[in-house]
């Protein structure tokens, strides 16, 4: 801005409204120039921001993966575990204390390849937590190996000539498996990611957010897709919100529509809940309800 | 002078030059200048004061936590 213009005007304080949040002495990021990673932290953030929870009782769990970095930029208490074993870290938390709100905060590779199994079976027992979920489409930190959720024909260093192996619809798994929430969006409808991680955040039970996320020096370099800005423009041009759809129809192909949007939204007992009323029938005044 | 309602704050050491928000500034207030930071980015620039509202969208997009947008309060 020109100085003869800001000389005549009351600046505020020349500090990002998310910082507070973050850990700014680790700043600047791993995450390369033009992926969504950041811009999923900076709508977490505001999300954490606009919900007015007490940050005490706020922790997040990640696992390992680029995603996994999240953990260590965020100032929460944040705790970056096992590779694939942020449910199950998450879940111990839970139990041991049922007033903390907890995030787990990873990629597809680690939230649904190496963790895959901890993740239905949180779903399942609809153990109250948050799951984001950043999907790039690709394992990143490693070198571009394939992942569950490419999509086929998409190439990668493990398939040079094209995926053949069918991706996860990640949406119709955590449907299936028994989330009370599940929402869909990519970076580039970031007031809707607020939103749906708002949502999330103050749904009971296990929510699900998947946001997809572009991928630039691995997925869209092999697949010659241009870089961040390019897969950005695409997701603006073929992403189609219809919510309440039905998640079995809402899988991924090679550059085709994405189908965005709010998908599940249901009542369920969570885990604890379960256990007390079925305890409390087996043993009536014996069992005292379990409230941490 | 027309009214200024808003205006960016640019970190330029944060900026990786993925240029989100000028792609999706509402108003294609900004552009990439020709200014360079210390790592070889390009940095956005606002173009044109007047056309920005300080709704904070660029702020919401960029990855690096490097640009923020507010809206003035006080016009000269």
């Amino acid at each position: 801005m020109p100085e003869e213009l800001t000389a005549e005007l009351e600046i505020p304080e020349a500090k990002n409204p998310v910082e507070s949040l973050l850990r700014m002495e680790r700043m600047p990021h791993i995450w390369c120039p033009g992926c969504g990673i950041g811009t999923t932290v900076n709508c977490f953030a505001r999300a954490l921001e606009q919900s007015k929870l007490d940050l005490d009782n706020v922790a997040i769990v990640s696992g390992i993966g680029c995603t996994g970095r999240v953990a260590g930029y965020l100032h929460l208490d944040s705790f970056h575990t096992t590779h694939g074993r942020a449910i199950p870290f998450a879940t111990g938390m839970k139990l041991a204390n049922p007033e903390l709100k907890l995030v787990v905060y990873s990629g597809d590779g680690d939230l649904f390849a190496i963790g895959g199994n901890h993740f239905i079976h949180a779903a399942r027992r609809n153990v109250d937590m948050t799951v984001i979920c950043v999907n790039n489409l690709i394992y990143g930190m490693t070198g571009g190996q394939v992942a569950p959720t490419t999509p086929v024909t998409a190439k990668g260093t493990t398939y040079p000539y094209g995926s053949y192996d069918p991706p996860f619809n990640l949406p119709y798994l955590a449907d299936s498996s028994g989330a009370v929430y599940v929402a869909r969006w990519t970076t580039y409808h970031v007031r809707h990611v607020t939103k749906a991680i708002k949502e999330a955040i103050n749904t009971r039970g296990f929510s699900f957010v998947e946001i997809i996320s572009p991928c630039p020096t691995l997925y869209s370099r092999r697949n010659k897709l241009g870089d961040g800005l390019d897969q950005m423009n695409y997701y603006k041009e073929n992403s189609e919100i219809r919510n309440g759809a039905d998640t079995k129809e809402v899988g991924m192909d090679f550059q085709g529509k994405i189908i965005v949007g709010k998908f599940v939204e249901r009542e369920r007992k969570t885990y604890r809940q379960l256990m007390n009323e079925h305890l409390t029938n087996v043993f009536g005044d014996q069992f005292t309800p379990y409230e941490g | 002078m027309k009214k200024v309602r808003g205006t960016v704050i640019i970190k330029d050491d944060s900026c990786k030059g993925c240029a989100f928000c000028v792609e999706f500034c509402p108003t294609d207030a900004l552009h990439l200048s020709d200014r360079y930071n210390a790592k070889g980015y390009r940095l956005p620039e606002l173009l044109d004061p007047e056309k920005c509202t300080g709704c904070g969208l660029c702020g919401l997009y960029c990855p690096d936590f490097a640009i923020h947008g507010y809206i003035i309060k006080k016009v000269a």
